[in-house]
């Protein structure tokens, strides 16, 4: 049972950036699970890698990225000749990045909603167009079809009178309509997996209430499983069950949300967890909020041993500036890159 | 390897060190002036670097003209109406080797076309030297000296050397071309000057003010750009007096190129202009209290400074062309004045063209000038922002 | 849209008069009037002058009067009567002379542009797409030499060419038995067998320059998340390249049309010198050289009415193309 849920399988990827100044390693050996259904959490500082993940996925890394390394298996549901519905293994890392059947997965399995709704929509074409073109593009059916579906779609999305607004362009829309505008085409064609890259970044707070829970009530309308991506670990409280966080581009912990916010193990989530103000925090004893110290490492030159050892508190001489930490099992589906916990 | 998590809570010696390493390795970078930063970013364009040299060496070859000439550019050689370029060689009709040397050349006269045939005596060989004494001139207007770069030992009634050939008249192309170095590339210079200083003035005026200012001059910079410059440059430089001295009318071609080229200055400065005033920095300036004249000279120029030296760059090679576009025509300067678009006009006739093509070398100085500005230029904008992606 | 294409052109209007001012102002510089030294080139070749001839056109166009009146009786000649002046270089009222060479002018322009646009678009698109390839290299360097050499010195060089290694004199728009014959078919066909050359050396410089923007533009659009956004619905690269950032780099270049178009003239001018065509350069040259001012004034004003009127169709395609300026009007 616990296999055939599964959605999405990503085994040891390694996505890298060759650069006049030298490689980038911004994924460098991930693994994750996805199950159906499934909402989970990427977390992380910028430029740790959880956006090159998401577009390795999709297989639509920027040039000069590639991925060097690792597998990425989607299990999609098809229908077979008898009637019934079965799922295929599709590896996704085989496929050319281009060609046609990673592009009918793009777009109809694995869906994208960017971090900019400003620049995410072609200035020059009407939401229509670019929602019908998504339709059209994975489903067969006409012009008027597709019309009816997206302006459904925007309706479901909560667009405002979705029958006018199909055929506005994006600079008539405000950042939460376009915001609602990249979901439609996003799920107007009822994908399976969800990538939502920091979809509300970019957003006021009231924009970011509004928009966070049309997703997570989508979720539950659709089943569909949803990645998180976000820097935000009060946003990851909120959508998902599961959270990895990840620091230049390594998965260091894992585990559901619960287990997560209560009992984080890697010192960088905690170091994480320090640094977000709490409602009822005591002020007058003078706690201040912390920072972690030290800045992101130089990318073309990591630190050997554990990227995190130069600004970790608990960082053993001899150790962790030498050895590759293990991934260890602290819990029930609760796993942590570090070497206190050996 | 149990160590609990609060036990190592004190960072190792090592790791310090560590991290120090790394910041040393990047304070080059951080630490480093904003001109270095835009020499390391110009230096990684290697066609600007490759077309800086050909600049200078050219600008050297104008400033130094009569020197690097071997002869007066006036000075008729009646035996070589018309002589090709002389060939320089190094082996002999016997197989020896020696340094560069000419041949004498023969004039003689093709029976059925009384065309001029130039053949080389193969038993008289003039070795080429540097540094030969030859025609008297002030080097920089001051110094005399009969010294030049190179030429023949011997008289110019025997044999003369013409890398480039003669013209119609007899006279070395190659001294022609250095002269004419010094009025075509000076002109850009110039023309260039004069924009900057009109457009910057009406440039930052129009930025730094707006309002009705800014329209009026936006206004008129639209309506010098819609009159075809050429058509507009030939119309005003018929308007000069035929009879002007070489000077006067040279800068009165300046003044007529510069008349267009501003109005390029003045909105790039313009553009600047409205960038930098909504930068914080510049906001800061202000809320400490600093005067407008101050925010401007201390704040806005150095940051902008940059960009208008990368923009003249690209504006030189317009003027150049124009000039050589105008002289070629007969409407821009005129001989006796040499440039490069005077040499051209030799190649105006197809038939002279046909029987002496290197009359069209000046054409390939132009352009070598005009690619290696344009290089420059590609390569001074790219290094205009060090602080860019 | 309408409103916005009627405020376009009440701009114009001053515009123009300014510049019908301009072009006056230009071809008054000339030291003393051209009936003076027409009077003194007719008398030395012999003729014997009427002073009543002359002294009716000096009262036709109010030689001798202040600047002002002068200007006004030819620019209200021209929109009243279609009176563009005298010429009198050719003995001829101007506008018997100036049409047909303006019509040429056109034709030679836009086919031009329109060639330099088919050949640019296309590889400044490769180029982009295929951004550090060799093909990217090599026709980085041609543009580069494009953009570097002058129309009139690559109509120099095709001239020697085709003189030396063929024989052949690429001169004129016309063969010689075609030179002075009224309009025809047959004459049509013998333009379009020499228009090419011409055609090629005035598209040359602006090609190289399209590529060059092309490219750029491109190059900044490609990285743009809506790019991607394009990308990860699963659309083929090749619709999504020039379905959107393609139509986005674009749009700088409708609105560089007129410029773009003043730009051709310009060197459109010089070309026609050398390679002695039948448009406007020449005349306009010969006209400039022998202080035949109406002459020279009308082709002035003509250009710059041409570039404005560019500038009018370049405003009309962008605000067609992109919907945030048919917004802003």
């Amino acid at each position: 049972m616990a296999t055939d849920q599964l959605l999405l399988e990503v085994k040891d990827l390694k996505t890298y950036f060759f650069l006049e100044e030298g490689t980038v390693r911004a994924v460098d050996g991930v693994d994750m699970v996805i199950r159906r259904g499934q909402a989970l959490g990427v977390v992380g500082e910028s430029g740790c890698g959880k956006s090159v993940t998401a577009r390795s996925i999709l297989r639509i890394v920027p040039r000069p990225g590639r991925i060097v390394q690792g597998e990425i298996t989607l299990h999609r549901m098809r229908e077979s000749k008898n009637g019934r519905t079965v799922t295929e293994a599709v590896r996704l890392t085989d496929l050319d990045p281009m060609g046609v059947e990673m592009r009918s997965i793009r777009g109809a399995e694995i869906a994208l909603v960017p971090q900019e709704p400003m620049m995410s929509l072609s200035p020059v074409h009407t939401l229509g167009n670019q929602i019908i073109e998504a339709i059209m593009l994975h489903q067969r059916v006409t012009k008027a079809e597709a019309r009816e579906r997206a302006i459904h779609m925007l309706d479901l999305v909560g667009m405002p009178r979705p029958s006018r607004t199909i055929d506005r362009y994006p600079h008539e829309l405000s950042g939460g309509m376009r915001q609602r505008g990249m979901i439609a085409m996003a799920l107007c064609c009822h994908p399976s997996l969800l990538i939502a890259d920091e979809p509300t970044t970019a957003l006021d707070v009231t924009t970011e209430a509004q928009i966070l829970k049309l997703i997570r009530g989508l979720r539950q309308e659709l089943g569909m499983a949803i990645m998180y991506i976000t820097h935000n670990l009060g946003v990851v409280a909120q959508t998902t069950e599961d959270v990895i966080v990840m620091y230049m581009g390594k998965v260091v912990e894992e585990a559901d949300v619960d287990s997560l916010f209560h009992d984080p193990k890697h010192p960088y989530t905690r170091a994480l967890l320090r640094s977000i103000p709490r409602l009822g925090q005591r002020t007058r004893e003078r706690q201040r909020l912390e920072s972690i110290r030290g800045s992101v490492p130089d990318p073309y030159a990591l630190p050997k041993g554990c990227s995190f050892h130069p600004r970790c508190a608990q960082a053993i001489r001899g150790v962790c500036d030498r050895e590759e930490p293990p991934y260890v099992e602290v819990g029930p589906a609760h796993k942590v890159r570090c070497v206190l916990y050996c | 390897m149990a160590t609990s998590p609060e036990a190592g809570s004190s960072l190792p010696q090592n790791d310090l060190e560590v991290a120090e390493e790394l910041k040393g390795e990047e304070e080059k970078i951080y630490v480093a002036p904003p001109w270095r930063l835009m020499w390391w970013r110009f230096r990684r364009h290697r066609m600007a670097v490759v077309s800086a040299v050909v600049l200078a060496v050219f600008y050297l070859v104008a400033i130094f003209c009569e020197f690097v000439a071997p002869y007066n550019p006036e000075q008729f050689f009646i035996k070589y109406k018309m002589a090709p370029p002389s060939r320089i060689h190094l082996r002999d009709a016997e197989g020896n080797w020696h340094l560069p040397f000419v041949y004498r050349i023969e004039r003689s006269r093709d029976e059925q076309t009384m065309r001029s045939l130039f053949v080389e005596d193969t038993s008289t060989r003039y070795p080429i030297r540097f540094l030969v004494r030859g025609d008297e001139y002030k080097l920089l207007g001051l110094f005399k000296t009969n010294v030049h770069l190179f030429g023949l030992t011997v008289s110019r009634d025997e044999q003369g050397i013409f890398l480039l050939g003669a013209d119609r008249m007899g006279r070395d192309l190659f001294s022609r071309l250095c002269y004419g170095a010094r009025l075509s590339l000076s002109i850009g210079l110039v023309g260039v000057f004069l924009s900057l200083i009109l457009g910057v003035i009406l440039g930052g005026l129009s930025g730094y003010y707006g309002g009705t200012l800014d329209v009026i001059i936006q206004r008129v910079i639209e309506l010098i750009r819609t009159i075809p410059s050429i058509p507009l440059w030939m119309a005003l430089s018929a308007a000069l007096p035929p009879d002007w001295p070489v000077v006067r009318v040279y800068f009165g071609i300046t003044v007529i190129l510069s008349l267009i080229g501003w109005t390029w200055m003045a909105r790039v400065v313009r553009g600047r202009f409205l960038a930098l005033r909504e930068e914080d920095f510049v906001l800061a300036a202000r809320l400490v209290g600093s005067s407008e004249m101050r925010i401007i000279l201390r704040h806005m120029v150095p940051s902008f400074l940059s960009y208008i030296i990368a923009s003249l760059t690209i504006a030189i090679p317009n003027m150049i062309l124009g000039e050589t576009g105008l002289s070629f025509i007969g409407l821009g300067l005129r001989p006796p004045a040499i440039s490069w678009g005077v040499l051209l006009q030799e190649a105006q006739n197809v038939r002279s063209l046909a029987l002496c093509p290197w009359v069209l070398t000046p054409a390939l100085a132009v352009i070598i000038a005009v690619l290696a500005f344009n290089f420059v230029g590609d390569g001074l904008r790219d290094a205009a922002d060090p602080y860019a992606r | 849209m309408l409103g916005y294409v009627l405020r376009r052109i009440s701009i114009m209007v001053p515009t123009l008069l300014i510049i019908s001012i301009i072009s006056f102002v230009i071809i008054q510089l000339p030291p003393g009037d051209y009936l003076t030294s027409y009077a003194a080139q007719l008398r030395t070749m012999g003729d014997i002058v009427q002073q009543e001839e002359i002294d009716a056109l000096r009262q036709r166009y109010g030689l001798g009067q202040p600047v002002y009146v002068q200007y006004f009786k030819w620019i209200t000649g021209i929109l009243l009567r279609g009176d563009w002046g005298q010429s009198m270089e050719w003995q001829k009222p101007v506008r018997d002379l100036i049409w047909e060479r303006l019509a040429l002018t056109m034709v030679l322009s836009g086919v031009s542009i329109l060639v330099s646009w088919f050949v640019a678009i296309p590889i400044g698109v490769y180029s982009a797409t295929h951004q550090y390839s060799i093909p990217d290299y090599i026709l980085s360097i041609i543009s580069f030499v494009g953009v570097g050499t002058p129309g009139f010195m690559l109509a120099l060089v095709i001239m020697y060419v085709a003189m030396t290694a063929f024989g052949l004199n690429v001169g004129g728009l016309f063969s010689q038995e075609y030179l002075a014959a009224p309009w025809s078919w047959a004459k049509v066909v013998d333009m379009l067998k020499h228009l090419w050359i011409p055609v090629l050396i005035i598209a040359l410089g602006s090609t190289a320059g399209s590529i060059r923007t092309t490219r750029a533009n491109l190059l900044d659009e490609l990285n743009k998340p809506y790019v991607e956004t394009a990308r990860a619905k699963g659309l083929p690269e090749g619709r999504l390249v020039w379905k959107y950032p393609v139509r986005v780099a674009l749009n700088p270049f409708f609105s560089t049309v007129g410029w773009s178009l003043a730009n051709l003239i310009s060197g459109e001018t010089l070309v026609s010198v050398v390679l002695s065509l039948q448009t406007i350069g020449p005349m306009m040259l010969r006209a400039l050289t022998s202080q035949d001012m109406y002459l020279a004034g009308s082709f002035l004003l003509l250009l710059s009415t041409m570039t404005v009127l560019g500038t009018l169709v370049s405003d009309i395609l962008l605000a067609w193309v992109d919907p945030r300026i048919r917004m802003e009007a």
